[in-house]
């Protein structure tokens, strides 16, 4: 064992990185489910934003191009979802799941060229003397400027919830559709809103995963995540900063084991492997003990003569 | 005794029979793959092991395969699905399959089913493997030479002897050349995560790896291993020439085609039976990619050395004197590992520190 040879402010720093993904999802998830829509198709998204923002920056040799693309290809996907549910009345779980499986071959179909193709690199973000500062440096000035997004978009989907006028109307939306209605709000182009901002966080997580995080094409990448993502919503009690902190147990627990077993310690291996989940879901679970409930109207349809 | 001969000619008979009614069919051959065929390493080769066989017959066989099968019952219901759908021989492709396979197996017995790197066979059940720890000793030469830090930093994926063999191959011959090298052992539990396996990388390199062996299926870390700069690495089960010269400096490649292609021929021809197959450098299942720029002369002379040697069998990986980590006696100067115990390996050589998840 030579738990020297972990720097923890490599490992913060990289427990970011790793967390960026779920984080960018789940944000975007939350604000559907603030809405009172359930969409299970994060993973599908996420997959298809991947494979989009991939593309896009090889062939123009720009990840930000890359990011637009990805935020555009999850939003373009999550229309088909809203069609299918917000005005065909379609199941919401159901369509959700078709989502997933939909985008997962849609991006195995579009990335079939991409397969071993190196995308351009997305530079770290370099502050003259704050990024050299030792351990804040790394940890708060050494990043790509998608990580500094996700956070900004945390404060700010948390700001917009809490205490703007749009976010009064989303939150009265998702809990009581029909009384949002009678008071004139228009609830379907609310949630088609809400919608493809989930899908535009989705695809941008998925983005990040196959421009920095990883970074290349392969089919299946995202590996879950976006499914992680569904459950650190409903822990965090549909509460932002709860969803960021869920996002960064779990990237940091996982940064944490593989650390820990390269050290040499001896703990029996499954039980690192599980600790991410574990904990994650502990700790959540613990806080979300304050009884704040899921909104009311999540996963029931809207339509306008009943 | 006649009896037989005379039940057996007539099966014989019966199946010519059979099999010339069957002739007019296509011969359906099943792949059930544990990735994506998209991955860049393992499933990536079964499935051009798929392609050689449909271009070897041509409209004589139909191929199928299902991709992403998770190992468990999903693996069951799959390969039901398969033998249900009339495939005549259903190659089942990762470790995490055997017992499924044997399940399915039971219930088809006109299916002929192969198992890739399992141990458990029957009647319609074939096992094929290749020896990984063959290419595994050539990597490890090199791995010795080339690092500087003394640390070469192992991706397992799951803890069973396949890979346990690998790391202890690899790790013996980086030894040899290298007295001070280290290995440092990472497990995933996956055979397939590109995040995992990159955020896997990335410590190895923080914790001062400079080599990185991998024995999971993408090229998520010559990804990481790009990134980091100085670090070299080698394709796994694929070449993953894309990341050459460096950091990939060689490979091990699985080359199925040619299996496959016999199989699937002996099935059409009736001639299918129920064998363990075990090949290595000699007979070509295994490849090893080639040795990039990267790696000095002598270095590669070496590499190429041993493998020469591994091919013409005058050399065996796992010979003597060797001991297991707990310092008890394996094998004696200049024994040979025998393949039973090479096939059920749970135990680290001498040297290698950690302990192998139970």
């Amino acid at each position: 064992m030579d738990l020297s040879a972990i720097n923890p402010v490599l490992l913060i720093a990289s427990l970011m990185v790793a967390a960026t993904p779920l984080l960018l999802a789940a944000i975007g998830e939350l604000v559907v489910e603030k809405s009172g829509v359930l969409n299970l198709g994060v993973e599908g998204m996420m997959i298809t934003g991947a494979i989009a923002g991939f593309a896009t920056a090889v062939e123009s040799g720009s990840p930000l191009l890359g990011f637009v693309a990805a935020a555009i290809a999850g939003a373009a996907l999550s229309i088909l979802f809203a069609i299918l549910t917000q005005f065909a009345q379609a199941n919401q779980v159901a369509s959700g799941l078709s989502l997933t499986l939909f985008g997962l071959g849609l991006s195995a179909l579009l990335g079939q060229s991409y397969v071993g193709v190196k995308p351009p690199r997305m530079g770290d973000i370099h502050i003259p003397q704050l990024s050299d500062l030792p351990v804040v440096g790394p940890i708060l000035f050494g990043h790509d400027i998608i990580l500094y997004f996700g956070i900004a978009l945390t404060a700010a989907v948390w700001w917009v919830l809490k205490y703007s006028r749009i976010g009064l109307v989303l939150r009265a939306v998702g809990e009581n559709h029909d009384a949002a209605h009678a008071l004139g709000y228009k609830v379907l182009k609310i949630r088609l809103m809400a919608i493809m901002f989930g899908g535009a966080c989705a695809g941008l997580g998925g983005a990040y995963i196959s421009l920095i995080r990883v970074p290349q094409w392969t089919e299946g990448m995202t590996a879950g995540i976006g499914w992680i993502a569904l459950a650190l919503v409903v822990f965090s009690s549909w509460k932002p900063w709860r969803a960021l902190l869920g996002a960064y147990l779990f990237g940091g627990v996982t940064v944490v084991q593989l650390n820990l077993q390269a050290a040499g310690v001896a703990i029996p291996v499954e039980y690192l492997a599980m600790s991410p989940y574990l904990i994650t879901i502990i700790v959540l679970v613990i806080l979300s003990a304050d009884k704040s409930s899921a909104p009311a109207s999540l996963g029931r349809n809207f339509h306008a003569s009943r | 005794m006649k009896l037989t001969n005379l039940l057996t000619s007539a099966a014989v008979a019966l199946g010519l029979a059979a099999g010339a009614a069957w002739a007019q069919d296509k011969t359906k051959v099943g792949f059930v793959y544990v990735g994506p065929v998209g991955d860049g390493g393992w499933t990536y080769e079964h499935d051009q092991g798929r392609k050689a066989v449909e271009a070897e017959f041509g409209d004589q066989v139909e191929t199928v395969y299902v991709e992403n099968v998770a190992e468990g019952p999903d693996a069951e219901r799959v390969m039901t699905q398969m033998a249900l759908e009339g495939a005549d021989l259903i190659f089942t492709t990762s470790f995490g399959y055997m017992d499924p396979t044997i399940n399915v197996a039971k219930k088809f017995p006109n299916v002929k089913f192969e198992h890739a790197t399992g141990y458990k066979r029957a009647g319609n059940v074939s096992t094929y493997s290749a020896r990984f720890y063959e290419g595994r000793a050539v990597q490890g030469t090199i791995a010795g030479h080339m690092t500087e830090s003394n640390v070469v930093g192992y991706i397992g994926s799951y803890p069973i002897p396949e890979v346990i063999r690998g790391i202890n191959s690899a790790y013996i011959h980086a030894k040899k050349v290298n007295p001070d090298v280290t290995f440092k052992v990472v497990w995933a539990f996956t055979w397939f995560d590109p995040a995992k396996e990159a955020d896997a990388a990335k410590v190895l390199i923080e914790q001062g790896a400079d080599v990185i062996l991998q024995h999971t299926d993408s090229t998520a870390p010559q990804a990481a291993a790009q990134a980091a700069g100085n670090v070299i690495t080698f394709g796994q089960a694929s070449d993953m020439a894309e990341y050459a010269p460096k950091p990939r400096v060689s490979s091990i490649i699985d080359n199925w085609a040619p299996y496959y292609i016999a199989r699937t021929k002996a099935v059409i021809d009736g001639t299918w039976e129920s064998v363990d197959t075990w090949d290595g450098i000699g007979p070509g299942m295994v490849g090893i990619g080639e040795i990039s720029d990267a790696v000095p002369a002598h270095v590669k002379e070496a590499a190429l050395a041993i493998k020469a040697s591994i091919a013409d069998g005058s050399y065996h990986p796992f010979t003597g004197p060797l001991k297991k980590q707990d310092g008890s006696d394996w094998l004696a100067e200049g024994e040979v590992a025998d393949d039973g115990t090479l096939a059920g390996m749970n135990f680290y050589v001498e040297g290698l520190e950690g302990d192998i998840p139970q």
